[in-house]
């Protein structure tokens, strides 16, 4: 039996960031509910564990109308999150889970082994949030889509998300205890336009960018979801083929987008 | 590192990144909580964490100091059942037992902060427990009777 990795369990934000320095050989646990079952498997030998659950990155702080959540909220305390983040993160898996895993873990995740991850990120990414990160090169705050994007294993410390804007949200769902996700999109309506995003689309959550440049050209909504799958290389998994998220996804987006106003 | 586990407190060997539900049902012998999907999926694992419901699958031992863990084994005083487990007796509420003492943790923590729970608010509380002999309704009536007595 090989050694066990090394722990590091830092108690304040500046020991986080410490700790993971430019992030080579260290594997970040928030609530462990996505990174656990991994260990427990032997599908994951990482050298060091950095265990974040201790420091002091966690809260929901509402300041000039824009609220920063910390990295190891968990999902279950974003009551005061601005929507479509409150509706989404009601609907990742079950109530236990929810009181454990973070919306930080959420925001990193990448595919699953037999359905898509990460539920929060459509609705992070349609609300155009802000990540702060530390990682290689010290601290930096960064677009949502370039974070999501970029993948580059950074260790979040916050997340900055606008509130008060109109928003929409549908989703699929299939009967199940976890919810899991088939295709869900959020659509936010912001001072430069509307941004929409879609989770359940591939290993990370999109943004629909034909759609919302369609909008912009002043589209209605009924053509501008004629544009939601542009771009896309829709997934067959567990839950649904790709032909049926290709059939399926116009059809949120009309929904999504009537709820704006 | 030392863990409280049903008000006995043990010295536990297994590193910090085994799961509670490992530590547990290995090195303690605890065998209520059982091993489902060991991935979160099934809530047959489910125990108290300091009067909270959780995952031991999900639950690293590093994770836990001070903390108090409770199982079935911890509900009787040891002569008299518990009333969530009666109530499970009495309703035919377990069948083959296997998702038994996760469902029963689980109610155990809602019941405990609102003895009253309706129907609605017990399938919520259950709603990560999978039951494969399909028999919800009789876990849901089991429990049902528990919160009618204390809304009594």
């Amino acid at each position: 039996m090989s050694a066990p990795p090394e722990l590091l369990t830092p108690t304040s934000p500046a020991e986080a960031a410490a700790a993971f320095g430019d992030g080579a050989g260290v594997t970040v646990m928030g609530g462990g509910t996505i990174l656990l079952p991994e260990l427990t498997y032997g599908r994951l030998r990482p050298e060091r564990v950095l265990m974040i659950g201790r420091a002091g990155l966690s809260g929901v702080d509402n300041a000039n109308g824009v609220v920063r959540i910390g990295a190891t909220t968990p999902v279950g305390e974003l009551q005061d999150a601005p929507e479509p983040l409150v509706t989404a993160a009601k609907h990742v898996a079950d109530r236990e889970i929810r009181a454990v895993g973070t919306i930080g873990g959420n925001l990193c995740a990448t595919g699953g082994v037999s359905a898509p991850r990460g539920d929060l990120q459509a609705p992070l990414l349609a609300l155009g949030a802000r990540i702060t990160s530390v990682g290689a090169g010290g601290e930096k705050t960064e677009d949502v889509e370039a974070f999501i994007e970029e993948h580059t294993g950074r260790l979040v410390l916050s997340i900055d998300v606008p509130g008060g804007q109109p928003f929409g949200y549908a989703r699929l769902d299939r009967p199940h205890t976890h919810h899991y996700t088939m295709l869900a999109v959020s659509a936010v309506k912001g001072a430069d336009g509307v941004r929409v995003a879609a989770s359940g689309v591939g290993p990370v959550a999109r943004r629909l960018h034909g759609v919302e440049k369609a909008l912009a050209g002043g589209a209605s909504a009924e053509d501008a979801a004629g544009h939601a799958t542009e771009g896309l290389d829709l997934p067959t998994d567990a839950l649904a083929s790709a032909w049926y998220r290709e059939q399926m996804l116009p059809l949120l987006v009309r929904r999504a987008l009537g709820q704006l106003g | 590192m030392h863990l409280v586990v049903n008000g006995l407190g043990h010295e536990i060997r297994a590193d910090g990144l085994t799961s509670l539900l490992r530590v547990l049902r290995e090195e303690l012998f605890i065998l209520s909580p059982k091993a489902g999907c060991e991935q979160g999926g099934c809530g047959a694992c489910t125990v108290l964490i300091d009067g909270q419901p959780r995952r031991s699958c999900l639950t690293p031992l590093a994770a836990l100091e001070g903390a108090e863990v409770t199982t079935v084994e911890g509900l009787s005083d040891g002569v008299d059942l518990a009333p969530i487990q009666q109530a499970f007796y009495d309703t035919y509420a377990s069948q083959c037992g296997f998702c038994s003492p996760g469902m029963m943790m689980a109610a155990t923590a809602l019941l405990a902060h609102t003895p009253d729970a309706s129907r609605d608010q017990i399938s919520e509380a259950l709603e990560g427990h999978i039951c494969r002999c399909t028999g919800y309704v009789k876990i849901l009536d089991a429990v049902e009777s528990v919160a009618k007595a204390g809304a009594a």
